[in-house]
This record gives C-alpha cells, sequence and structure tokens, in this order.
C-alpha cells in the first residue's frame, strides 16, 4: 500500500515538472534567443547561445522607448487604481449601509453590467468621447477606467462590508462624527484585506490592457503592452532585438509577481470566487 | 421616511455615491443604451439622419464574411470553455496533491496568466512562424514544415493553445479555491467507507465545488466572446481574414471600413450571445446546485 501510494506520487511529480516545463518554455525560448545574433537565431532557436551579446537589448530599448512607455504603463495604472479603490470602496460603503429602493437597484444594475463586453460599446463610445479623448488622452483612459472597473470594485467592496457589523458606524455616530470620517477613520481600515484584492485585479488588468488604451492613447502617451505591439510589428524579422523586446515587456509585471506573490495568488482567488 | 432621514440619505448619496455613479452612466451605461438606439438609424459615426428599422442587422446576416466570423467565434468558444477548464481542473487537482513542489508548479502555470494577451500572442507568434518551422526544417518534421498560422485549421488550433496556456492557470486558481475548501472529515469518511480516488472526485469533491465551475465556466465564456488581444497578435485575422474572432471583426467593420452601423449592430448581436449564453448557465448551474 505505501509502495503503491509513493509510486502514484512520483509518477504525479513527473506530470507536474512535465507540464510546468511545458508552461515556461516558451518565456525561456524567448529569453535564450534575446542573447543571440540573428543568424545565430536562424540557425539554431533553441540551442545555447553560441555567443551571448546585448546588443538586442540596448537596440530594443532605443527603438521602443522602453522607459517612456514604462512610465506611462505606472502612471496610468497607478492612478486608476488609487481612484478607483476610492471611488467604489465609499460606493459599495453608501450601497451596503443605505437600504432603500434606490440603492437596491443601484445594486442590481452594477452587477447585470458586469455581463456587458467593452466591443459592445466600443463604437458610440469612441465617437461620445473623440473630443474629450484629444484634450488629454492619458486623464480621459484614467476616468475611462473608473467607469469600466467600479462595478467589479464596489461588488467586490460590498460583500465585505455588508459583513461589518453596523453597530460600529453607530457606536462613532453617537460620538459625534460624521458619515465621511466614520467611513475613513473607521471602515477603510478594516477593509485592507479585499483593498488589496482590489488592487492586484485592477492592477493586472489595466497594465496589461490592450484594445481601449489603443483606442485611446497616442505615440507619445502609449504603455507598455502597445510599444510592444507596435515594436514587434516594425521588427519582427530582426528576430534577436524583437525578443529582446518581449523580454523588457515581461520584467516588470513578473518581477512584481514573484515580490507579492502570496497577495496575488489570495488576493485573484477571493477575488474570484466572491 | 422622515424629512431628517431623507436629508441624511440625501446627504450620503451627494458623499459617496454621486462622483462613481456618474462616472459609470456616462462611461458605461450611456454609450451603451445609445449604442442600441443607433443600430436602428443611418448613423455613420459622427450623426443619423433617419430611422432605418433592422437594416444594419439585415445588412450584417447578408455579408457571408460575418457568418465565417460567427461560426469561428462559436467553435472557438465552446473549444476553449472545454479545454481551458479541463486543462485548469487536472491542474489544480495535481498541485492539491500535497506534492513538495506544488507552489512551485503552481507559481508555472500560473504564471502566462500574468501578461497580456498581446505579448503572449507575439511570442507564440514567433514560435509558430519561426522557431517550429526551422527546428521542422533540420530535423525533417513535415507536421511544422509551413507555418501553422497559414493554415486556417491550424490556426484555430494555434488560437486554442495559446489560450489555454494564458488562462487555465488563472481557472486554476479558482478550481485549488474550491478544492481546498471541502471539508476534510467528509474525504475521511468516504474513504473510510471505501470510496476509490476517482468516485470521490465525481461524487463527493465535484458536486462540492460547483460554485467553483460555474465562475470559471463564465469567465471562460465571455473571455471567448471578448478575446482580441491574441486573436490580433497571432494570426491578426489571416490568413485571408478567415481566424477573425467577432471582436476582431467589430474592430475592422468598424474603424478599418467605417461601416460604422453594421459593426455596431455585430456589437449589440454580440452582446446579446453574451447574455444568453449567461443566462443558460445560470440556469444550468442552479439545477445542479439543487440537486445535490
Amino acid at each position: 500500500m505505501k509502495i503503491q501510494r509513493s509510486v502514484g506520487r512520483k509518477i504525479i511529480f513527473c506530470i507536474g515538472l512535465f507540464a510546468s516545463l511545458l508552461y515556461v518554455a516558451p518565456f525561456f525560448l524567448v529569453l535564450l534567443d534575446s542573447f543571440k545574433p540573428k543568424y545565430d537565431i536562424l540557425a539554431n532557436p533553441l540551442g545555447w547561445p553560441t555567443q551571448f551579446t546585448l546588443d538586442n537589448f540596448q537596440q530594443a530599448m532605443q527603438k521602443m522607448n522602453f522607459f517612456r512607455s514604462l512610465v506611462n504603463s505606472i502612471v496610468i495604472t497607478l492612478f486608476s487604481v488609487s481612484i478607483l479603490i476610492i471611488l467604489s470602496s465609499m460606493l459599495a460603503y453608501y450601497l451596503a449601509r443605505t437600504k432603500n429602493r434606490f440603492t437596491k437597484t443601484t445594486f442590481l444594475i452594477l452587477v447585470a453590467s458586469m455581463i456587458v463586453p467593452f466591443q459592445a460599446l466600443m463604437i458610440p463610445f469612441m465617437s461620445i468621447f473623440a473630443q474629450f479623448v484629444s484634450l488629454n488622452n492619458r486623464i480621459a483612459l484614467i476616468f475611462f477606467y473608473q467607469g469600466f472597473g467600479v462595478a467589479l470594485s464596489t461588488f467586490l467592496y460590498h460583500g465585505f462590508i455588508s459583513k461589518i457589523p453596523s453597530e460600529i458606524d453607530e457606536a462613532a455616530s453617537v460620538d459625534g462624527a460624521n458619515d465621511f470620517t466614520i467611513f475613513w477613520r473607521i471602515i477603510f481600515p478594516m477593509l485592507r484585506p479585499i483593498t488589496a484584492t482590489v488592487a492586484i485585479v485592477n492592477s493586472l488588468w489595466i497594465w496589461n490592457d490592450f484594445l481601449l488604451p489603443r483606442l485611446v492613447l497616442t505615440r507619445e502617451t502609449q504603455t507598455l503592452p502597445l510599444s510592444t505591439y507596435l515594436f514587434y510589428g516594425q521588427y519582427s524579422t530582426q528576430y534577436g532585438q524583437a525578443m529582446a523586446g518581449l523580454v523588457l515587456a515581461v520584467i516588470p509585471i513578473i518581477a512584481f509577481f514573484l515580490f507579492l506573490q502570496k497577495q496575488f495568488i489570495s488576493g485573484l482567488s477571493s477575488g474570484a470566487v466572491k | 421616511m422622515s424629512q431628517q432621514k431623507r436629508a441624511r440619505h440625501r446627504k450620503r448619496f451627494l458623499t459617496f455615491g454621486a462622483i462613481p455613479l456618474s462616472i459609470f452612466l456616462a462611461v458605461l451605461v450611456y454609450p451603451f443604451v445609445q449604442g442600441f438606439f443607433l443600430t436602428f438609424t443611418n448613423w455613420n459615426g459622427f450623426k443619423f439622419t433617419k430611422l432605418s428599422g433592422f437594416d444594419n442587422y439585415i445588412k450584417s446576416f447578408k455579408d457571408p464574411a460575418f457568418w465565417t466570423t460567427l461560426g469561428f467565434t462559436l467553435k472557438f468558444v465552446l473549444v476553449s470553455l472545454i479545454l481551458v477548464n479541463a486543462v485548469a481542473f487536472g491542474l489544480a487537482l495535481l498541485v492539491t496533491a500535497k506534492l513538495k513542489s506544488s507552489n512551485i508548479f503552481r507559481t508555472f502555470f500560473f504564471v502566462p496568466n500574468l501578461i497580456g494577451g498581446v505579448v503572449l500572442g507575439v511570442i507564440w507568434q514567433f514560435i509558430f512562424n519561426t522557431a517550429l518551422v526551422s527546428i521542422a526544417g533540420k530535423f525533417n518534421l513535415p507536421f511544422f514544415n509551413d507555418s501553422w498560422l497559414n493554415d486556417t485549421n491550424k490556426a484555430f488550433w494555434a488560437l486554442i493553445i495559446v489560450t489555454v496556456w494564458q488562462s487555465s492557470g488563472y481557472m486554476m486558481i479558482i478550481y485549488i479555491t474550491g478544492l481546498i475548501s471541502i471539508e476534510q472529515d467528509l474525504l475521511e469518511a468516504a474513504k473510510v467507507d471505501g470510496a476509490s480516488p476517482i468516485r470521490m472526485l465525481y461524487s463527493i469533491k465535484m458536486p462540492l465545488m460547483a460554485q467553483s465551475f460555474t465562475i470559471a465556466l463564465f469567465l471562460t465564456m465571455r473571455g471567448g466572446f471578448m478575446a482580441y488581444d491574441v486573436n490580433l497578435a497571432l494570426t491578426g485575422g489571416g490568413p485571408y481574414r478567415t481566424t477573425e474572432l467577432i471582436s476582431m471583426h467589430i474592430f475592422q467593420e468598424a474603424f478599418a471600413f467605417g461601416h460604422f452601423g453594421t459593426g455596431q449592430a455585430q456589437a449589440v448581436l454580440m452582446f446579446f450571445m453574451v447574455a444568453i449564453a449567461a443566462l443558460l448557465q445560470v440556469i444550468v448551474s442552479k439545477r445542479m446546485e439543487v440537486q445535490q
């Protein structure tokens, strides 16, 4: 019995190992090829580099405006997510604590809106907001993310706030605090776990989003996914540089993930199940 | 309701609800409703001069390219739904099998999910167009001799492979959450009663985590209909617009060809497909949850 079990374990381990290799192989291949000169990639795309070169990285960094796009991505993600946290936690607090027909209907509409794909309204959306976009496209984009992200974030906060007893609010209210103070001083600090979830779910979405930024941003304000796509389109035959560009595009988010791995996994699982 | 209470509610609405709700209305609700209305006019992207009934819908259905896209999209949604969830559930079982290396495996399976579809699509474009072709030439593998992306049928499977690779890690997390929430006592009891591992999986674990299946299936279904990034970066719709999923088709229709009316009509149809699929799913999973 015991021997049988350990054999079973070894088989499971081997399957796991094989599957893991399959999952990381594409990244490994790109990383390997990013250090090779072009002829080396064509001669042996899978082999170890016969001569290491960092040239590709230097070229790619320059041509895809790596640092500018990185800063754009960071600024847009940071502002969008922070504002989203503020707005949706406040909205959720209002909807969870004030029970009347209006708040109930509003909450239902928010939940229902989550099945609407962006593509279903993309065309009128662009014609309505074209002028706003031309004014300042980064601010416009951050504004749009509030509208598209508020439903899910409010929903996540709502579930969490409903579990906090309202006696806490009432006690503070008796002590003379107004609603605004009660929320920011007492309730919001208690929301930390769900705030982490909201931050992670939205950061991943906004960091990687492509379609909306493609419609809204220009060359100067483009984010990392946009500049990667354009760069690859232009230089895809310069294999080495293209691969280096992909490595650069992937590094920031992977580094961020490895740094906060525990929070990521627990945040995403509680975000998905609610 | 007393005057005072009403005043307090109004104040609360203005402090907490007014700003996010107006943004939500302006950004999402208004364009959505307007988009509906515009499909019944001769809108050209800027203005409309008259109502046109169902013209835009009729035009869409008369366009053979739209039917190609529709068929291709439905096939893609169905196949990716099945494969993503099968793989994700398998991975979740594997990772929860209490191996020492579970955490590392989980990380590896999850990593593709961190990266946007465009970057993933481009990576695989290189693999299919260059790496595999070059290997095929070396080792004489006729299967990869010609890039998969040059053939509609093989390009479909290329899209599926990339999609499964990308989203199975996320769905795996959902299934892991479901699996570990099952009470250990139940499993112990079943084991004492002599239930085989496979029997336990079918009769105990899977019914008890029905909710995880509902969520994962809904997310993959919606993701399938909305898929754009991987489609654009991997096949770009080619060869000859035969691998265009509905998102890309709508985008092209409106922003490349300037057919705003028909593009929006197709977008509305897409919304209804997602809504109906979601509704069916809710009905089916409610029934499953009742059965337990």
